[in-house]
């Protein structure tokens, strides 16, 4: 009665398909023109992270007051430890403190990246282990989603500035307090999954062959999670990276002894007006490198699950 | 219909509940005595004695969570540490801006991203359709003050067109108002539009799918027809959920994008309060923030009622 | 009848139609070389199995054709103009004044968010130049005339305060407001219950003869043919392969094809069944109850009899049906009796072990002796497992070394007639009849003593319900297995089982032997569910015609 053969959608999609193993999602996934392009920049800005000292740079610390708000391309005259004089030139320009910007930005990388990549997998891990439970076990699920609610009512950015200004500052606070906000997202898009697969009729039929709970998770329900994970936590990496920066924009992210390029930026904007270069070059990296990750994650989400567009 | 709003409002009290026990905690979660925190750093014994004993803070926490919540809902949250006036008078003051603010970027958003977004379905797979998601990847990923510092930029360094920063209120002239409101709120609205177009577009592309747009079809009805008078209202729920759920986005960016502009709003007294660990400031925003928030979702969730008569019967 | 004149130009003729399906399909064209004519006041039944094009052909005839699928030859000759010749406005405005449709779904084929009355109105507006006040008194005549109760109530209702009857009623009237020469009807009561199915068979052949309209009727139901088609015409996969008119058709067919499908029907009439003797009762389910309440602050309590004191029993080696219409409990008693709900009331006992009203841990070894094949054998298997480890999983559970549960699947895959090489496969690779086999393949490495087949058939063709119909009966006796089987169609009970038990509300309003229950039914419920079983006069299978054996 149900026969989704007589739906002509149905029909048509039925006889398209082919009787044969269908090449992985994952191949497809890959060869995915976003897909590549996100993956490529984020590549290239990994490089950057890894190789920073070898790329040209200085000491990102290294204050010169006599070398203060170069313009980009100027020379700087570096001291090194034995006293000799070497000229190297800030294509960044220099800071308000006569820093050189280029190598800020560029150890300003491994910030971001460490940052963004460790926000989307702590997220994805609690949120994955409460989300299970919450949508696998019904009496835990109302008082689960009740503080999941809760948290989510309060802004996400005022819930990490509150928890920064508990804490003491830091990398670890900065990656919790943003953390946080974001693990109701996640469960609730793992909620989704477990509900809608716990429905399905294997499920069921793995549960009269006698399954244990644990194992219909593990071995049922867990697999249906991971592309939609996958897929947020790519968006969840982006969006990390700009709290963190805007975070540190406001003073009270990563303490200024690190460079961040929310850091950067915060410190070039008594001199925007007059020297932009603070801000401009921080701001193309950052831009750059959260646009890759979020084009990365549209072209994950379309190649693995066109369905998904509904929970993202 | 009525019961539905009660039933709606009576589901929110533990979220709410839980929100305020949140705020309240936040004192008690720093590590080291409240009340020594409080009196400062250079207060002698007796007077973080003295303290503890003014703001009851040696009581049970039972107590004080109940003592504190029954001055919340009489709106008396206290003293500001580093402004010493009521918290209450303090956000009164700043919360104008704000408003204005956060009401402009709103009527940007919805006015820009739905028309693109319901565009962008009815001609998806052109060119408009790529155009309108690329754009939207991008509004994701640039930054609230990047945007504000290169829109001030363009607009106010370059080519002098608006003033830079600042805020100028209504009652003191409509021209300087809006001059000095559109570029932040500019700034503000675009990952919202970024956000509500997708969300129409996907939308009306899963509602153009279904069986009864099929009947529609059948019927004779134009493309046209089909969308405007049979998809649309459909379409809408899915499109007011995100509105509301992106209230959030926009309290978030204001705190940021007030910074950049300097305008005196809720935002700005946000970052003042905790780079200056201002508590009670703290918790009453938090609890305010929230309030807004869960308001306005409500307003949302009543919203689907007269979209949807299935939720009205 | 009388319309039919030679003089009157057919209301759809096909002529050679042939229709290209997008590159990478299994096969060229959805429809090739279909030649179909419909004449005023003729009711012409298409059927085909899935996949046959039949859909596909409704389509092309409304200019609502899919993207992707193009009509690449040929003509679609409505009232002598070619509708794949004509422009798009031709179209929009033929629709629903030349020719309507009607859906398979009428849960989803209405508007939620508009008023019943305003979306028939809609086609009068677009249509037509009549004031409000016309407009208004039309639509409820519109309603009157499909029967609907208190038609200035209809008009203000909203689709989802209606049934799904009344619902393809309100479709019906909006084909039918401004008398279209055709009406295609796209399987439209497959997805309502036998008596509303009844109902409306008979409002449609009512209105067509009134009204004078040609029908073009699509299912895959030969008792709905044999109910109303004046022609019948049989698709397979895209290709018209005989048409005639309806008792010729049914009662001596001629391509080997139309033989096939029509033997494959199973008759109303109780089939002969040995009766097993060895009377062991395996499963006894005394006053089984379930019900749901809902309850919530400020909500009123609702409670839902599920099922209500519900008792069964089966022997060893016996197939008891239980038959009813959606919302009736039969499910539910399935999912109680195997313990993927939780009884409220009653007791299911097991041999002489309790179940029902048991605790997991006294459960657990005790589950593998019953077992269950779901319907939808798109979804009952993990799509992400090979047939074989979705084989052995059971098994394994129960301690079963992987070598063991290795070569029971291997012999069990031999049983449902697959072959054994193909447990490295996928289930996407089979079709939806191998894989109903092989969740009774994973159903029997429990190795159960009851297997309960909840709807199992309901979703295959007619002629792979036949195979696994005969293979579910066939293991059932060389296993000398319990067999509780759970559907909504009459025939196939009265084929495969028994026992038969009718089910209506919660209730069991009747139970006994099937060739009582359903030969000479005592209940009124019962008689009224068979008086409604399309073609009930038919006996498909020895191609006898008339004599009614009621």
């Amino acid at each position: 009665m149900i026969a989704p053969e007589n739906d002509v959608q149905a029909q048509t999609l039925a006889m398209q398909a082919p009787i044969a193993a269908r090449p992985s999602l994952w191949n497809k996934a890959l060869r995915n023109r976003r897909v590549m392009a996100g993956t490529a920049i984020l590549a290239l800005m990994l490089l950057v992270a890894v190789l920073a000292p070898w790329l040209g740079t200085v000491d990102p610390a290294l204050i010169d007051v006599s070398a203060r708000n170069l313009k980009p391309g100027e020379l700087l005259s570096i001291t090194l430890d034995d006293g000799s004089a070497v000229d190297h030139t800030a294509y960044f320009g220099t800071d308000n403190l006569g820093r050189d910007v280029f190598s800020r930005v560029l150890y300003g990388t491994r910030v971001s990246l460490v940052i963004g990549a460790a926000v989307a997998m702590i997220s994805l891990t609690i949120g994955l282990v409460i989300g299970l439970l919450a949508g696998f076990f019904r009496h835990l699920d109302g008082p689960v989603m009740r503080v999941m609610d809760a948290l989510m009512a309060i802004p996400g950015i005022l819930l990490a500035i509150t928890l920064v200004a508990i804490w003491k500052g830091g990398m670890l606070t900065v990656i919790l307090a943003i953390v946080v906000p974001d693990i109701p997202r996640v469960v609730r898009l793992v909620r989704s999954v477990v509900l809608s697969v716990r429905e399905e009729p294997y499920v069921e039929a793995a549960e009269s062959l006698g399954a244990p709970t644990v194992w219909l998770l593990i071995r049922h329900v867990l697999p249906n999670t991971v592309a939609p994970l996958i897929v947020q936590g790519t968006f969840l990496c982006a969006a990390a990276m700009l709290s963190e920066a805007a975070l540190s924009f406001l003073g009270i992210g990563i303490p200024p002894e690190i460079p961040s390029w929310g850091n950067i930026i915060a410190e070039g904007r008594a001199l925007f007006r007059v020297h932009p270069h603070n801000i401009f070059y921080p701001s193309i990296f950052l831009a750059l490198t959260v646009l890759a990750v979020n084009v990365l994650g549209d072209g994950l989400r379309d190649a693995l699950d066109p369905k998904m567009h509904k929970n993202l | 219909m009525l019961s539905f709003i009660i039933r709606r409002m009576l589901a929110l009290m533990p979220v709410l509940l839980l929100v305020a026990a949140f705020a309240f905690l936040v004192l008690r979660m720093v590590p080291g005595d409240p009340a020594a925190i409080i009196a400062g750093e250079t207060a002698t014994t007796e007077q973080v004695a003295e303290i503890r004993q003014r703001l009851g803070l040696d009581q049970t926490l039972a107590r004080q969570f109940v003592i504190w919540i029954s001055h919340v809902v009489r709106g008396d949250f206290g003293e500001s540490y580093f402004f010493k006036l009521p918290v209450m008078d303090l956000v009164l003051q700043r919360i104008e801006p704000t408003l204005a603010l956060g009401a402009c970027a709103l009527m940007i958003s919805v006015v820009a991203a739905v028309p693109l977004g319901v565009l962008a379905a009815f001609r998806q797979g052109s060119r408009i359709d790529d155009m309108v998601m690329g754009l939207s990847v991008l509004g994701f990923s640039v930054p609230g003050f990047v945007l504000g510092y290169a829109l001030m930029y363009v607009f106010a360094i370059q080519l002098e067109w608006l003033p830079v920063q600042g805020y100028t209120r209504i009652a003191d002239g409509l021209g300087p108002f809006l001059a000095r409101i559109i570029l932040p709120a500019s700034a503000l609205a675009v990952v919202y539009i970024a956000l509500i177009a997708r969300i129409t577009r996907t939308s009306v592309l899963e509602v153009l799918n279904e069986d009864y747009i099929r009947t529609a079809r059948a019927k004779g009805l134009t493309e046209a027809e089909v969308l405007v008078r049979h998809a649309l209202r459909n379409a809408a729920v899915p499109i007011l959920t995100i509105i509301g759920i992106g209230i959030g986005l926009l309290i978030g960016g204001a705190v940021v994008t007030e910074s950049v502009f300097a305008i005196p709003g809720l935002g700005r007294l946000t970052v003042e309060a905790v780079l200056s660990r201002d508590f009670p400031v703290i918790q009453a925003l938090i609890v305010l923030f929230s309030v807004a928030y869960v308001m306005v979702n409500l307003l949302v969730d009543i919203g689907y009622a007269f979209l949807d008569p299935r939720i009205r019967y | 009848m009388s319309m039919r004149s030679p003089n009157n130009p057919p209301a759809l003729a096909l002529r050679g139609l042939r229709i290209a399906l997008p590159p990478g399909a299994d096969r060229s064209h959805a429809v090739t070389d279909a030649n179909l004519t419909v004449r005023p006041g003729e009711l012409v039944c298409l059927v085909g199995e899935s996949g046959s094009g039949k859909s596909v052909i409704a389509q092309a005839v409304m200019g609502l054709l899919p993207k992707g699928l193009r009509a690449d030859a040929g003509q679609i000759l409505l009232a002598g103009t070619d509708v794949l010749q004509a422009s798009p406005d031709w179209l929009r405005a033929a629709r629903c004044v030349r020719m309507s449709m009607i859906f398979q779904e009428p849960m989803t084929a209405l508007n939620p968010v508009i008023t019943c009355g305003r979306q028939i109105d809609e086609v009068l507006r677009k249509h037509t130049r009549l004031s409000s006040n016309e407009r208004q008194r039309k639509v409820l005549r519109a309603l009157e005339q499909v029967q609907l109760p208190d038609p200035p109530r209809m008009y203000t209702a909203y689709p989802h305060q209606l049934s799904g009857g009344q619902r393809q009623r309100i479709m019906i009237a909006m084909a039918l407001i401004l008398d279209p020469a055709l009406l295609i009807a796209d399987e439209p009561t497959t997805a309502l219950d036998v008596t509303t199915q009844s109902q409306i068979l008979k409002l449609i052949k009512e209105l067509q003869l009134s009204h004078g309209t040609g029908v073009l009727f699509i299912t895959h139901d030969f008792g709905v043919v044999a109910e109303i088609a004046d022609q019948v015409a049989v698709l397979r996969l895209g290709e018209l392969v005989e048409s005639g008119p309806t008792r010729q058709l049914l009662g001596a067919p001629c391509h080997p094809y139309t033989r096939m499908l029509i033997g494959s029907v199973p008759s109303l009439r109780p089939a002969h069944r040995e009766v097993n003797k060895s009377g062991e009762l395996v499963l006894r389910i005394n006053n089984l109850h379930k019900t749901y309440t809902s309850s919530g602050l400020f909500q009123r309590n609702r409670t839902v009899h599920a099922v209500s004191d519900v008792s069964i029993a089966i022997a060893r080696g016996q197939t008891v049906g239980i038959v009813g219409e959606s919302g009736s409990g039969k499910s539910t008693v399935a999912r109680c009796v195997a313990r993927l709900i939780d009884p409220s009331g009653g007791q299911v006992w097991l041999g002489d072990q309790e179940i029902g009203q048991a605790s997991r841990r006294v459960l657990r070894p005790n589950r593998h002796r019953i077992q269950i094949v779901f319907q939808d054998p798109y979804r009952s298997l993990n799509p992400r497992r090979t047939v074989e480890q979705s084989m052995v999983e059971g098994p394994m559970y129960y301690g079963v070394s992987r070598d063991d549960a290795l070569g029971r699947a291997r012999r069990l895959m031999e049983l449902v007639r697959l072959d054994p090489q193909a447990l490295q496969r996928f289930p996407h690779e089979f079709s939806g009849g191998q894989r109903q086999r092989i969740c009774i393949a994973r159903a029997l490495a429990m190795e159960p003593e009851v297997l309960i087949a909840d709807e199992a058939v309901s979703a295959l063709d007619v002629s792979v319900q036949k195979q696994v119909l005969e293979l579910l009966d066939n293991i059932r006796a060389r296993l000398n297995l319990a067999v509780l089987f759970i559907t909504h169609d009459l025939r196939v009970a009265a084929q495969i089982c028994d026992q038969v038990a009718v089910m209506h509300q919660g209730r069991l309003v009747e139970f006994g032997a099937t060739a009582q229950v359903l030969g000479q039914p005592r209940h009124a419920y019962t008689q009224s569910l068979l008086a409604a079983a399309p073609g009930r006069n038919w006996d498909f299978a020895h191609a006898a015609s008339s004599a009614p054996y009621t």
